[in-house]
């Protein structure tokens, strides 16, 4: 079976169709439009490529803290089990909430 | 179009003669409120005007809120607040397919990213932050009084169940609630609060601010909430200074001080500005959720989903610099 382009390479020709050809064609709305789908491609075709290493930052900073998912560490915070470890918490945090930024719009990073 | 003649009847009747509707036009932005730009001209005069017009599925719980919004804008312009002046209003469908508000168009920018880099605003840019804490001494002196029934802010409370309700997971934003939760300061006063004061509603020309926009939002509160929102890094648009991507807390405060009277505590401004990132970013998953679950198919709706990653990042830096 061929894949080819492959996922993040098709991201990227629509991206490209999207900016060079739609947007040039559109004014007002639509225009804007065009922009916010030109850059959700720009979103995927980052998520294919690091998607899987930021998942894997997560699992590790959750590992860290002794928590098995989201779901716990939300439950933790809410009952006040991790009331203390706020320092720790945010640097165990840290990595995650980077490579999400990195991929959504690595404009915001700073 | 229908719309056109509508119009021409809601704004003839609202300047006692008869008018002709020209260059209709719907803007960009607003995700929950439609906007149009339009001229109407009588009597060799065109008359510059604005609808903004709910989403007629809405109009019930919409309707209500447009009448309000109506009763702000000249509720502000008589404490000195720059408004434009509110044509007509209605809470029902009947004349415009939707509730609407019908106001004059005030000649300035809107779009953040424009203000903050353009020439033309080069001479205003520095004074902007002092001219938002007059405007909000003003405006924080609204009277509740001339106003229909107000519904309350989001409180944390409220944010913390519409995330729930929202089915995402953001151990981030719990833990920027939890801190806010045990670090709330005690209220410093009561008052009107705008609700969304910052880069994008406010109208702003090479003289300054014009005009205070977008009053959809606005309810009883603690005011230093709109000082705190002003200052969330969402709405500086990349530009650098904490106050609207334009100004320094120092002149904010300074003449939010002067005008009101009532003295600004910093970290109240800092809990504020740290709940208003939280606050964007549960917007963000319940616009995102408008269009995954409610039926409003929308990518513009859909992307803004991915911006809740950037208050979660915002958030994990205040509270780094907060404890």
């Amino acid at each position: 079976m061929t894949s080819y382009p492959n996922a993040a390479q098709l991201a990227e020709a629509v991206e490209g169709f999207l900016r060079e050809e739609v947007m040039p064609a559109l004014e007002g709305r639509l225009h804007f439009q065009a922009l916010v789908a030109a850059n959700v491609m720009a979103i995927l075709g980052r998520e294919l490529a690091d998607g899987p290493a930021l998942q894997a930052a997560h699992t590790e900073g959750l590992a860290a803290l002794g928590i098995t998912d989201d779901a716990a560490l939300v439950d933790a915070i809410r009952t006040g089990d991790m009331d203390g470890r706020i320092g720790e918490l945010l640097a165990a945090l840290r990595p995650s909430v980077e490579a999400a930024v990195m991929i959504a719009n690595p404009k915001h990073l700073r | 179009m229908v719309l056109a003649g509508s119009l021409a009847d809601v704004v003839g009747s609202a300047l006692g003669c008869r008018v002709e509707i020209c260059d209709l036009v719907r803007l960009s932005g607003g995700a929950s409120r439609e906007t149009w730009s339009f001229d109407a001209a009588h009597d060799g005069v065109v008359e510059e005007l604005i609808l903004r017009r709910g989403p007629d599925a809405l109009g019930d719980t919409i309707g209500p809120t447009m009448l309000l919004e109506a009763a702000c804008m000249r509720e502000a312009a008589r404490v000195g607040v720059p408004m434009p002046d509110v044509l007509a209003a209605a809470a029902d469908s009947a004349e415009l397919g939707a509730p609407y508000v019908v106001m004059r168009r005030i000649a300035g920018e809107t779009i953040a990213r424009k203000i903050l880099r353009d020439d033309a605003y080069a001479d205003v840019r520095p004074q902007l932050a002092a001219q938002c804490g007059e405007i909000l001494g003003n405006l924080h002196q609204m009277d509740p009084a001339a106003l229909p029934q107000m519904s309350d802010g989001y409180a944390l409370d409220a944010l913390r169940a519409v995330l729930t309700d929202s089915g995402v997971l953001s151990p981030m934003l719990e833990l920027a609630m939890r801190w806010l939760e045990q670090h709330r300061p005690p209220p410093t006063r009561t008052t009107v609060v705008h609700g969304d004061f910052r880069n994008g509603n406010l109208v702003v020309g090479p003289d300054g601010v014009r005009a205070v926009l977008d009053w959809e939002l606005v309810h009883l509160g603690d005011p230093m909430e709109d000082l705190g929102w002003l200052c969330t890094r969402a709405w500086r648009f990349g530009g650098a200074p904490p106050v609207g991507g334009f100004g320094e807390y120092d002149d904010l405060v300074a003449a939010y001080e002067k005008r009101s009277g009532v003295a600004v505590d910093r970290d109240v401004l800092r809990w504020w500005e740290l709940l208003g990132t939280v606050k964007w970013g549960v917007i963000c998953v319940v616009q995102a959720n408008r269009h995954l679950v409610g039926g409003q198919r929308s990518v513009e709706l859909a992307a803004i989903g991915r911006r809740v990653c950037e208050q979660e990042y915002d958030c994990l830096n205040l509270l780094e610099e907060l404890t």
